[in-house]
């Protein structure tokens, strides 16, 4: 009844209102674009113009330095059969199924922050710690956990007799070794967002359930998740995009001198670096990223389609 | 040709570099303002030095010292190159240095050269090498640096060895290897990565070899070049060395600093930072690296170079000039940081670390021999670790990994 006729007045309302404004207003004042140039400007300069400079760079045979000769698609058609290339996307890719494994851990410790009555802020705080400490260090730091002879992880696996490992200088471990400090870095900013989630939880459900007879378990799975879930498909979409542009965590813990590890755990857009600005050879590096822009949109409008299945918007 | 090896300390130091990128020198608010872009938080002062003796001479100008972190110097530069915002003067390198110069980024400083009678035969000829390209002078050498032995004393006091002189050859520095080895102390006698400027590029020229041949092309598979390889598969596989990952995860430097290995093959650019720790100095010494078929040390320099795209080419060509020259040698000589490249210079730098014995250093000019650069060095150095470390892990021989490497850099020369 109410629905109906609230849809009856918007039916009425916004072609009356569409007119007038109109009418009074005339066609687009000239100073609404100036109030809005300032950002278009801005964007314009700081996004689209590199981005259109990158697009048509991809489509090149760049020199280090000035105007590069038009090759159409070589470019692409050698980064299609560029097993270097396919590499890098496979440990994206790796790193990116570890990243959304640390959604649930960011769950769990958010709903456990919440359910503290004191210390609340503590907690928050010393969670958030390793997104506002400096990558550098906290590269030296993990590199010091991994380090294979004297390293705190092969140390405290050695009491229970697990054999230690070269964690980020053995190809097989490095990306999933550098994929759980990932985590640990990330975790902050989505307990933020997750904890603002948890907030607007209305608490009557809280109680109301729990006079109904629902332990605490039963209260996350049937009331905490689904009313979380727009935060759950915002920390999701978020952390595939960054974790398909993580470029910073190769580069300070594998790029030292010599590593082993280096040569098959590059990431895309450690290999777009290399090639772009390593190598001179910039044409490849604009094709690599705009690869990488493709597949982050597919794989963001993936989820956006997906999330109609399971995120519940009250 | 990677000399990262040189700069890994001031990469170190980045965060608190970056902090500093951007602070000017001087400040003394001439009219021309120069840049001067470098990479080294240790050189510093030494550059500042150099920038107000210069502004003692030019009172309209005024040189700013930038010190940017070594991960992105390269980076910024060549954005800067392309967007005309490049700094007015920079450190060049040899491998980066063709790119720069075929693409007309460099300023040709060859008549401020001429106008100040420079005597270009101060200069050791194997670094004006490096950065000769027939026509142009893009700039003189700021300073050079060779290869010898660090070796630890007290380790070799303890294995009873006798330390390494010039008399040695591979055999002897196989030899003491073994004998200063203590798998059960830790102790290795040599640390052996895939370093070409300090290890094997020596021991190929040691040998007789080359790494790109006189024609141009790969020359790394040759025999004299792969049994210059050898010599360092040869400390791996009879475990005298720690291994690749090991050397991954504490670098070399650190591994002799630590007293974990005996002989360090590495460059005098070591030297501040091993005079720095003053608990370690005295058990610090240096010899020449050990003869194969001939005696050969890898020779690098850095080149004051300026950008052609610069509001102020005079009075840059000018600053370029002396930033090379033999006073600026000396303040560099002073600080103890570098080896000047401007001949005669050389004694200061000695007598700020009197304790080492670094004119091994300077005798190895004699036998130097340029860091081999062709094309798209950066690419094909690049793909060493892929080729080179089935050998040094004895997965392959030296010569199959030689072969195979030799194949992938002359695809990439033949690009």
């Amino acid at each position: 009844m109410t629905s109906e006729s609230t849809a009856a007045a918007r039916a009425a309302g916004p072609p009356a209102r569409r007119r007038r404004r109109a009418g009074g207003l005339g066609p687009s004042p000239w100073w609404g674009y100036a109030m809005i140039a300032p950002a278009f400007i801005g964007l314009a300069a700081l996004y689209l113009w590199p981005f259109l400079k990158t697009f048509t760079k991809s489509f090149m045979d760049t020199p280090a330095f000035g105007p590069g000769t038009w090759t159409g698609l070589d470019n692409y058609t050698e980064l299609l059969g560029d097993g270097e290339f396919w590499q890098a996307f496979g440990n994206s890719a790796v790193y990116t199924a570890i990243l959304l494994l640390g959604v649930p851990i960011a769950i769990v410790l958010a709903a456990l922050v919440q359910q503290l009555s004191r210390g609340r802020a503590v907690y928050r705080v010393l969670y958030f710690l390793p997104v506002v400490t400096l990558p550098v260090a906290v590269s030296m730091v993990w590199r010091f956990i991994y380090n294979g002879d004297f390293g705190l992880l092969n140390w405290a696996l050695s009491l229970v007799g697990i054999p230690g490992q070269y964690w980020v200088a053995d190809a097989t471990y490095a990306i999933y070794a550098i994929g759980v400090v990932g985590i640990w870095m990330s975790l902050g900013i989505n307990l933020i967002i997750l904890g603002a989630g948890l907030q607007s939880i209305p608490p009557e459900l809280y109680e109301a359930s729990s006079l109904d007879g629902a332990g605490r378990v039963r209260q996350f799975f049937r009331i905490t998740l689904p009313l979380l879930s727009p935060s759950v498909f915002l920390v999701t979409v978020l952390t595939v995009i960054s974790a398909l542009q993580m470029f910073d965590l190769v580069f300070v813990m594998l790029r030292s001198v010599d590593n082993t590890a280096l040569d098959d755990s590059k990431t895309i857009v450690y290999l777009f670096y290399e090639k772009a600005f390593v190598q001179f050879d910039q044409g490849y590096g604009a094709a690599i990223a705009i690869v990488l822009l493709g597949v982050i949109m597919i794989a963001t409008a993936l989820q956006f389609r997906l999330q109609r299945r399971w995120v519940f918007y009250d | 040709m990677r000399h990262t090896k040189r700069w890994i300390a001031a990469a170190a130091a980045s965060a608190s570099a970056l902090v500093f990128a951007g602070c000017g020198s001087g400040g003394d608010g001439g009219d021309v303002v120069l840049t001067y872009a470098t990479w080294s938080e240790d050189q510093k002062p030494a550059m500042e030095g150099i920038a107000e003796a210069f502004e003692a001479e030019h009172p309209d100008v005024d040189v700013q010292v930038q010190v940017l972190p070594w991960p992105e110097y390269w980076s910024t530069l060549q954005v800067g190159a392309a967007g005309r915002t490049a700094p007015d003067a920079f450190w060049m390198l040899a491998d980066q240095f063709p790119a720069y110069a075929e693409g007309g980024q460099l300023l040709d400083i060859a008549d401020a050269v001429a106008d100040a009678d420079v005597d270009l035969s101060a200069y050791p000829e194997s670094v004006m090498d490096l950065y000769d390209t027939g026509e142009a002078i893009y700039g003189l050498p700021k300073d050079y640096d060779t290869n010898g032995i660090w070796f630890n004393k007290a380790l070799f006091d303890d294995a009873g060895v006798p330390y390494p002189d010039d008399t040695w050859t591979w055999d002897d520095a196989h030899a003491a290897a073994q004998a200063l080895t203590d798998a059960d102390a830790g102790v290795w006698g040599i640390a052996a990565p895939i370093d070409r400027q300090g290890g094997y590029y020596n021991s190929i020229y040691q040998a007789g070899g080359q790494v790109i041949g006189d024609d141009g092309t790969a020359a790394i598979d040759s025999p004299e070049a792969v049994s210059g390889i050898e010599f360092w598969t040869r400390m791996q596989a009879d475990g005298l060395s720690p291994t690749l990952q090991q050397l991954s995860d504490t670098e070399a430097v650190q591994m002799f600093m630590d007293g974990k290995v005996a002989m360090y093959f590495s460059g005098s650019f070591w030297a501040q930072r091993l005079y720095g720790d003053e608990e370690f100095r005295p058990n610090v010494g240096v010899a020449p690296l050990p003869t194969g078929e001939q005696r050969a040390s890898m020779i690098s320099g850095i080149l004051n170079a300026g950008y052609a795209g610069t509001e102020h080419p005079e009075e840059l060509a000018e600053f370029l000039v002396f930033a090379s020259g033999e006073e600026a040698a000396r303040i560099q000589a002073e600080s103890g940081a570098v080896l000047p490249a401007y001949e005669g210079t050389q004694q200061a730098w000695l007598d700020a670390m009197p304790e080492f014995d670094l004119q091994v250093f300077v005798d190895a000019v004699d036998y130097s021999v340029p860091l081999p650069i062709a094309g798209n060095a950066a690419e094909w150095t690049g793909l060493e670790t892929e080729y080179l470390t089935p050998a040094w892990n004895g997965e392959q021989s030296a010569a199959e990994a030689a072969a195979a490497y030799n194949a992938a850099i002359d695809e990439v020369l033949a690009e």
